[in-house]
């Protein structure tokens, strides 16, 4: 084990910036690139900016989910209730527009009160309860789902959204310039700042690596973990208020078609599965690219069962090459 | 006489299973209108012996520690597959069974290849092979439709000596057939081991890899039996997404029910069965009570939660806290 | 007993790991028909001995022959095969199966491709009778069965291999005193029968019961061999002893007695069994070692350390912290200002560093709350503190932003123990801080401590290194069995008194009145 001697100040400072270009995310713009010269190649449209920027508005909704599920990644575990939850934002905030001026007012923060709620009982579990993460998200999400069905009696909710929602899913605050990537930017910068910037995020990246040595450190880590599925929820939830924004209304099982995308996208961006390594950068591209393959499939009038296809098979070759366990002995 | 004892303490989980299916299905035929009759016992058995199959899928990767979030799109998938093969002479009908639960096979076995020899979690590995699963049952069924052999459908919905349900025989054939030499070979034996302690079978040269890939391979083959038989009570192929995702949830619910450990190394595919059987008995109750229908998702939900949250007893032994850590 | 051509003999074998030398030209004779007892302190290179024999690793030099004819082994599996067979203190056995399952676990007897549990069963009940163990049944889950019992079904599954060389590496730590003497028997009896037993132990009156030989080890080679009985306790202790003094120390200065209360103190600390009626004190400016047996054989040091950071939960007795008793929760509530404690824990690469986050990252990890203000990092006073820290340690790397995992072990130590001095904790525990580590940077880190205790800190500082024990600390308290065993200060840490100590042998009547005197 030879010690490592200080290279020159020029010599370090290019391997520096080589170093901090993740390979993932690298290949995650490569393909966003890719795709789009493809694309051109079915319609010259590709290229223009007001179909570049209708798909950022898409993605917003998927970026805003993904950025949840990136961070409970990068504690490295999973939040497989994104589905029920995203529905039961974007039903709750409908209902409550239904109760007078109040109830318009706080329709969206209950909403995304509603998806923290959901996060914080995920958050006991896994932190405290210490059952897997998986199987307490699983069981929560079919809770949320009991509690959604119930609520709707089994129909369409019949609550239209608010004016607010549909104006930050659909306006424009500025000329040309969807709302919704608006939104996303600022939940993308908060998030960027949280893991970068405070200790909280520090220790979110300990925990992923190692929760035993954060432990040892002095984090609480039982705290960390619930704060973050709390925000998860939350953000995901949001996400559903969003999307309801968008539909203007809520719809039974809406959330269902996230969840397998919004991993994909954290995934595809460079996050390990295992945790402790990621940026956010990366899952912007992925939320992208994602974004894009659908856009680009449904162009080619690829049917549904094409793209569930594609979608799986382009996570596994991802995984295969970013996300495989070191060899046993 | 002690003996007995000892296999009380190996199968303690499957008899809670067990215990807990006579329970749950005691009150619901009691409380049924119609009471304990052959016709009752029949609908419960063709709807419980669907969950049972995909729970035994489920188990058998459980016990390896793995997990399977394919299950349920295998189970849709064969079921699509069934809808167009499984028809026509009865040379042509066992051909499509064949091909039906190759399959599954199949399916099982891209899962095993690539979490094992891949090296990916199999969390999300499995969530990504079950949308190309999906995606396949979907070329294959757009629309709802297709048929099957009415008269095989017949006779395996129906009774047998106007009493046994035949699907419930075909479960214990099943469960002899597959279960049983497996749990008894060496190939079964390193399953356990490797979910009890990998780095012990690894020591004692078990052969980890090669049992890890055959769980996952055979628990492809029973989530495929479980879709022949989705065809055989439904006459049609449907790729239903929320219908997948749900059989996924419950074969977890069913293999925690059924006493096995989420952690591997312990429980047995029977014990899954009963799980899966009393958890559809739960689910019923909720008719034969009287209560709204819209109440039963929550319901099973909750169970489901609960029941997960069981395991947590065992923090209240841990004396050094660095054991909450891996 | 002993034959013209011995069973097995080793002859000139050496095994480095890195630039440590384990086994240096070693030599040894086993003979069929004989206990062969080997003796040696930690890092004597028994162990590496042991793995070379029994196929776990390979050495760099050297013969080994069987029956005369020359002999090697590429695994585990190709030593069981030549029929040698090894009882390692690290279980192998499977939790969830039963006894019998595990007893037969390489090679069950099968039928129509289904194992035979008949057979299995048989087959186990012989192995367990052979091994003297049978009251355990069968059919019991593994799992179920206390620490004891699982030794002897360790060791009842080594003997249905039917072994010519049978090994014991410290097999019989957990056993009670009448399954030791039941197992001996057996041993005994085999021996008549042929059997060759290798028995490592660091219990004299054991190996006085069994061997007929003992061979003692030192630096990684065979000092002497003689017939037990032969040498008394104190003589294989300075056989053991011995080793070449690399390390220079700063002089020690224990503080001066002082009215002020020791700065942690703990009384009657005990935990399930492992640790028990633990009192002891220690000082600002004071350096405490705990010394004893260590590793897999650990006598409750690293739970005591665990326990006073706050990691143990049902505990019992008191810790105080400047007089006063505090309950301490978690290593957060140790932390802080109010306690400041710090650990530098056993393993760094698990559990004292993120090794793939930078060292930057590391470096403030445990001190965040120092660099921050309202939960966002301060970017310029965290680069300032880690830079001061980078240079006050000597921590050699080619930047800030370098993964910790790119470092020498050396260096990563200095960041565990940097990260900590963050926080200018005034107690400082250590877990074996210099294992593994290049002797340049060991000895930095002697200087450090002794200028941290200088400084006023109170360090506790458990080591497996005797060298380490009788150059840095002021008092050592030597652990057995859970409890402290005995106290040693000054001039009486010495490697014989610690070795003794720790073997718990008697100390020779010269040494015991100097310590009676002290």
């Amino acid at each position: 084990m030879s010690e490592i001697s200080p290279t020159g100040t020029q010599g370090a400072g290019r391997q520096a910036l080589w170093r901090r270009i993740d390979p993932a995310v690298a290949t995650a713009f490569g393909c966003i690139v890719l795709l789009l010269l493809v694309g051109s190649l079915y319609s010259s449209n590709f290229l223009h900016l007001d179909y570049l920027l209708l798909q950022l508005k898409v993605a917003s909704f998927l970026g805003v989910i993904a950025t949840g599920a990136m961070l409970v990644i990068l504690l490295g575990q999973i939040d497989l209730s994104a589905p029920w939850t995203i529905t039961t934002g974007a039903m709750m905030s409908c209902a409550a527009a239904a109760y007078g001026p109040t109830g318009v007012a706080l329709a969206i923060p209950f909403g995304i009160l509603c998806g923290v709620a959901i996060g914080i009982v995920n958050g006991i579990g896994v932190a405290y309860l210490r059952i897997p993460a998986m199987i307490v998200t699983l069981a929560t999400n079919a809770v949320a789902q009991g509690l959604m069905v119930v609520y709707t009696g089994g129909f369409s909710p019949q609550d239209e959204a608010t004016e607010a929602m549909r104006y930050i899913a659909t306006g424009f605050l500025i000329p040309g310039v969807p709302n919704a990537v608006l939104v996303w930017a600022v939940v993308g910068a908060g998030a960027v700042f949280l893991l970068t910037r405070t200790t909280f995020g520090r220790a979110v990246y300990g925990i992923g690596n190692s929760e035993r040595a954060a432990y040892l450190s002095g984090v609480d880590t039982r705290r960390i973990l619930v704060i973050a599925f709390a925000i998860t929820g939350g953000l995901a939830a949001f996400g559903g208020v969003l999307l309801a924004g968008y539909s203007s209304k809520a719809a039974q099982s809406m959330g269902d078609v996230y969840l397998l995308p919004a991993i994909a996208a954290v995934v595809l961006g460079g996050t390990s599965i295992l945790g402790g390594r990621g940026s956010y950068l990366g899952t912007v591209a992925g939320a992208i690219l994602i974004t894009l393959l659908q856009s680009i499939l449904s162009v080619m009038q690829i049917p549904e069962a094409g793209r569930q296809v594609i979608y799986g098979i382009v996570i596994v070759i991802m995984l295969l090459l970013y996300g495989r366990a070191p060899a046993s002995r | 006489m002690k003996d007995w004892k000892y296999w009380v303490a190996e199968q303690r989980g499957t008899l809670l299973a067990f215990a807990t299916f006579v329970v749950m299905f005691t009150i619901y035929v009691s409380n049924h209108p119609a009471g304990f009759t052959a016709n009752v016992v029949q609908t419960a058995a063709n709807k419980g012996v669907l969950l049972a199959f995909v729970a035994m899928a489920q188990a058998l990767v459980v016990i390896t520690a793995g997990i399977d979030l394919s299950v349920g799109m295998i189970f849709i998938l064969t079921n699509c597959l069934a809808s167009w093969i499984v028809v026509g002479t009865p040379l042509e009908t066992a051909l499509g069974i064949v091909g039906v639960l190759l399959a599954g096979l199949a399916c099982g076995a891209v899962n095993g290849l690539i979490v094992i020899y891949g090296r990916l979690q199999p969390i999300v590995a499995t969530i990504a092979t079950g949308a190309i699963y999906f995606g396949i049952a979907l070329l294959l069924r757009p629309f709802p439709g297709g048929g099957v052999n009415e008269d095989l459908a017949d006779f395996l919905t129906g009774k047998a000596w106007g009493v046994v349900p035949v699907s419930l025989v075909v479960l214990v054939v099943v469960v002899l057939l597959v279960w049983v030499p497996f749990s008894r070979s060496v190939m079964g034996r390193a399953a356990y081991a490797t979910g009890s302690s990998e780095a012990a079978a690894y020591m004692s040269g078990m052969p980890i890899r090669r049992a890890k890939f055959l769980t996952y391979t055979l628990a492809g083959l029973l989530a495929g039996i479980g879709g022949l038989f989705l065809t055989f009570f439904t006459y049609t192929g449907e790729a239903a997404l929320a219908s997948g995702n749900a059989y996924t949830l419950f074969s977890i619910a069913a293999v925690v029910l059924g006493g096995i450990s989420l952690y591997g190394g312990t429980g047995s595919a029977i014990g899954a069965v009963f799980g899966a059987l009393a958890f559809r008995a739960i689910g019923d109750l909720l008719f034969v009570f009287d209560l709204d229908p819209l109440w039963q998702p929550l319901f099973q939900g909750v169970v489901l939660l609960i029941a997960v949250s069981l395991g947590a007893f065992a923090l209240l032994r841990v004396r050094n806290k660095l054991d909450w850590f891996t | 007993m002993s034959r013209a051509v011995p069973l097995f003999r080793m002859e000139g074998v050496s095994k480095r790991y890195g630039g440590v030398r384990a086994l240096d030209g070693a030599e040894l004779t086993v003979d069929a028909g004989q206990i062969h007892g080997i003796l040696g302190e930690n890092g004597a290179g028994k162990s590496t001995l042991i793995k070379i024999m029994s196929g776990v690793v390979e050495p760099d030099e050297g013969r080994m022959t069987l029956d005369g004819k020359e002999i090697s082994f590429a695994s585990p599996a190709a030593a069981n095969d030549a029929g040698i067979v090894c009882v390692f203190q690290e279980l192998s056995l499977i939790p969830h199966l039963s006894v019998a399952d595990n007893i037969v676990i390489s090679n069950p007897p099968k039928r129509f491709g289904m194992i035979d549990r008949r057979k299995q069963r048989a087959m186990a009940e012989e192995a367990l009778a052979r091994a003297g163990a049978a009251d355990i049944h069968p059919l019991a889950l593994v799992k179920d069965l206390p620490l004891s019992r699982r030794q002897m079904v360790e060791i009842a599954k080594a003997l249905a291999r039917k072994p010519r060389i049978l090994i014991l590496d410290e097999a019989t730590s957990a056993l009670t005193a009448s399954d030791v003497s039941k197992v001996f028997a057996v041993l005994k009896r085999l021996r008549e029968e042929g059997l060759a037993l290798l028995y490592i132990s660091h219990r004299m009156h054991e190996i006085a019961e069994l061997a007929d030989v003992c061979t003692v080890f030192r630096n990684g080679s065979n000092v002497a061999s003689f017939a037990t009985g032969t040498k008394s306790g104190n003589e294989i202790v300075e056989m053991m002893i011995g080793r070449q003094y690399t390390n220079v120390f700063p002089a020690k200065k224990p503080p001066a007695p002082s009215d002020k209360p020791p700065v942690v103190e703990c009384r009657h600390l005990s935990w399930t069994h492992q640790l028990k009626d633990i009192s002891f004190s220690a000082r600002a400016g004071e350096v405490v070692g705990l010394g004893g047996l260590g590793g897999l054989d650990g006598q409750g040091q690293r739970e005591l350390l665990l326990a006073l950071f706050g990691v143990l939960r049902g505990l019992t007795g008191q810790v105080l912290i400047e007089g006063k008793p505090v309950g301490i929760g978690s290593p957060r509530q140790a932390k802080r200002d109010e306690i400041g404690m710090a650990l530098i824990p056993e393993d760094r690469k698990t559990e004292g560093l993120l090794l793939p986050m930078s060292v930057r990252d590391n470096l403030s990890f445990a001190a965040l709350d120092r660099v921050s203000r309202g939960g966002v990092i301060e970017g310029r006073a965290e680069k300032s503190r880690i830079d001061e820290m980078i240079r006050l340690l000597a921590i050699k790397t080619a930047g800030t932003d370098i993964p910790a995992g790119a470092l020498s072990g050396g260096n990563q130590q200095k960041i565990v123990i940097a990260k900590w001095l963050m926080n200018q904790p005034r107690i400082i525990l250590l877990n074996d801080p210099t294992r593994g580590i290049d002797v340049g940077t060991k000895q930095e880190i002697y200087q450090l401590l002794r200028k941290l205790a200088d400084e006023g800190a109170a360090i506790v500082f458990y080591s497996t290194d005797y060298d380490e024990l009788i150059g840095c600390c002021d008092r050592v308290l030597v652990m057995y069995d859970g409890g402290i065993h005995r106290v040693l200060a000054g001039e009486e840490i010495t490697e014989h008194a610690l070795i003794a100590s720790a073997l718990n042998v008697e100390l020779a009547s010269a040494d015991q009145a100097r310590v009676a005197g002290a």
